[in-house]
């Protein structure tokens, strides 16, 4: 498989090629599946949308039945809702959340950049063994990490702190290999040596000449690793205690765990299912937004 | 890999065994050259402080601390064990039978989510329209979603109490199957997993079908072959590298399933014991019952098996891959 196709970095659009499936049954036939298909993934979505106009009981006993509004339209009161129970520590969390997605998945992009691009372009000793143990350490399951670093943070007293959650996030060997063979087709180096002939310093090289051209590649990367640290369950699961510092799905996932096992005023219900909403809409609105940078990014890796 | 470094690297140091036929270039190539190494290591600094703190330092941690045991026998100190905790951990039921059950999630899990995932980008990859378009982004949404939130949403969706089953199947006179029994447990859990991440992995392989050149589709047509047989024979062989790729964040994920039968324990208790796979394990190990050592040695057990799982998996496929 070749590579320079797909990481070129000026992906082409084909035009359009009608012409392969003319046979109009067929067409209708894979409509039919792709309709199908968007269904079973879009009506969950919908449930938790009809849900958060619901009232606590209007969830059990309701006119619409589970996929359909109600008489009642409750999602005003919901959100209030979201402000008052536990003195709106849902908006505490909802704001750690994104804390904790920002600095990881800026921080996390940052380093990567950096590296991918060290690695690509400059032949210091020791770098095809770099590049080899940063391989390896993809294949490492980030869960196999989350115990020795819960242990060795409560020894130097970091556990139960916003930093618990940030500094381990900032890891991303995926992306520094995305950024590294990205970097390594899409920065000619002829284009570096000939700045280095006028007497450009290094780092003017790296933000003028590098950071332009790899731009398609650090948007993705930024995608990938914040939505890495805006889903982290076991890692905040594990290094927070206080409630206070909970990101919003440990945070929900722990009312659900209450209105569980609770009695009838821990039951928030039409809480978790408004909160849930609200809090997938950030980054559903970011990848529709975003959408002409990650849909050829995301196959990056998929080059050697 | 190697084929493309060694093109473009005009002022590299010169191989060790030219040294002596190396005519003009003399100090002050050398100088640039050492100046440039500096810069390289610079530039890989900054992550490689974060990946020996946060990577080869737990890493090395969680065996040490798997060779040793540390409680009350021991008097609160470290003691080395060697072995001990491994031959325990490998003759103890609960981390095999977690250790089975990931197994078999790999083994129907993984299919399930690149088939249907390879069906949707190849159709998606003959069509053009407006509706496909939509259709694509709308299969992409749930990676978006938290599996935290996605698991959530499910135990909604699964109990007889909210969820819209006992309406759906009561059209059509049946009564709904309980979703959270122990029974239906491991299709609830595939079914929430494939849901998340299919959009994902489709949206990888749908990128790298769009990078053929469509030149290849008109010598095949002119050959005689059908949709079916281009797509066969052509695109998923053009393809595979993705694939190879795909399979392996898949085999990786599932081997660490930890996050939706946590969130979904609450709802259905009975049916997901708190050991359920070998990260839960661990986990319960360490924060229930505060054995970081005997948890580190699961953790690291299970790291050993994930890493040998796609070690392999990357081996039988190197040619498919191109990792040669």
């Amino acid at each position: 498989m070749t590579t320079d196709t797909q990481t070129s970095p000026t992906a082409t659009r084909r035009p359009s090629r009608s012409g392969t499936g003319a046979n109009g049954g067929r067409r209708i036939g894979s409509h039919a599946f792709l309709v199908l298909m968007a269904l079973y993934f879009v009506v969950p979505l919908w449930f938790l949308v009809v849900g958060s106009t619901k009232s606590n009981s209007g969830l059990f006993v309701g006119s619409g039945g589970a996929l359909w509004f109600n008489d009642e339209f409750s999602l005003v009161d919901n959100i209030r809702g979201l402000f008052e129970h536990q003195g709106g520590i849902y908006w505490i969390w909802l704001r750690n959340s994104f804390i904790y997605a920002f600095a990881g998945g800026v921080g996390a992009t940052v380093l990567a950049v950096l590296a991918g691009y060290g690695l690509a372009k400059y032949h210091f000793r020791g770098r095809t063994a770099y590049f080899t143990v940063l391989l390896g350490s993809v294949m490492v399951p980030l869960t196999a990490l989350t115990i020795p670093t819960f242990v060795l943070l409560s020894d130097i007293g970091l556990i139960n702190t916003m930093w618990a959650v940030i500094l381990p996030s900032l890891l991303s060997p995926i992306g520094v290999y995305l950024i590294r063979v990205y970097s390594q087709d899409a920065i000619p180096s002829e284009m570096l040596d000939a700045g280095r002939v006028d007497g450009a310093g290094e780092l003017r090289l790296f933000f003028q000449v590098a950071l332009p051209l790899l731009r398609p590649a650090i948007v993705t990367v930024l995608l990938l690793a914040t939505v890495f640290s805006w889903n982290n369950f076991f890692l905040p699961l594990a290094v927070l205690r206080d409630t206070d510092l909970l990101p919003v799905t440990v945070g929900l996932n722990q009312w659900q765990a209450l209105s569980n096992a609770g009695a009838g005023g821990e039951q928030v219900w039409n809480l978790i299912v408004t909160g849930a909403m609200v809090s997938i809409i950030p980054l559903i609105a970011a990848f529709l937004g975003l959408q002409k940078y990650w849909q050829g990014g995301l196959s990056l890796g998929s080059v050697k | 890999m190697t084929s493309s470094t060694a093109v473009d690297r005009p002022t590299g140091p010169a191989p060790s065994g030219a040294r002596g036929t190396k005519p003009r270039r003399s100090t002050s190539t050398s100088t640039i050259d050492s100046k440039r190494q500096w810069w390289g290591w610079l530039f890989v600094a900054p992550f490689t402080v974060v990946f020996v703190l946060f990577l080869i330092i737990p890493l090395s941690y969680a065996f040490w601390m798997s060779l040793h045991n540390k409680g009350l026998a021991t008097g609160g100190e470290s003691v080395f064990v060697g072995a001990d905790n491994y031959v325990r951990a490998f003759t103890d039921p609960v981390f095999l039978e977690g250790l089975l059950r990931v197994a078999k999630f790999v083994a129907v899990m993984v299919p399930v989510q690149i088939g249907l995932a390879l069906v949707c980008a190849l159709v998606l990859d003959t069509l053009a329209t407006r509706l496909s378009k939509a259709s694509r982004l709308l299969i992409f949404v749930p990676y978006a979603v938290p599996a935290v939130i996605g698991a959530l949403m499910w135990g909604f969706l699964y109990s007889p109490r909210f969820g819209p089953a006992t309406d759906v199947f009561g059209l059509f006179g049946l009564t709904a199957p309980d979703f959270l029994s122990s029974s239906m447990i491991f299709a609830s859990l595939v079914n929430i997993v494939t849901w998340q991440w299919v959009g994902y992995y489709m949206i990888i392989i749908y990128a790298a079908l769009r990078t053929i050149d469509p030149s290849v589709y008109e010598a095949a047509r002119i050959d005689g072959a059908n949709g079916l047989q281009t797509a066969l024979r052509i695109k998923v062989p053009m393809v595979s590298s993705s694939m190879v790729m795909v399979v392996v964040f898949s085999l990786i994920g599932t081997l660490q399933f930890f996050t939706e039968p946590t969130v979904l324990r609450s709802v259905a208790q009975g049916a997901i014991p708190s050991d359920y796979t070998p990260n839960m394990y661990a986990y319960s190990l360490a924060f229930s019952y505060s054995q970081f050592n005997y948890a580190s040695t699961i953790a690291f057990a299970l790291g050993i098996f994930v890493f040998i799982g796609s070690y392999i998996f990357l081996y039988v496929t190197r040619k498919q891959s191109g990792l040669k």
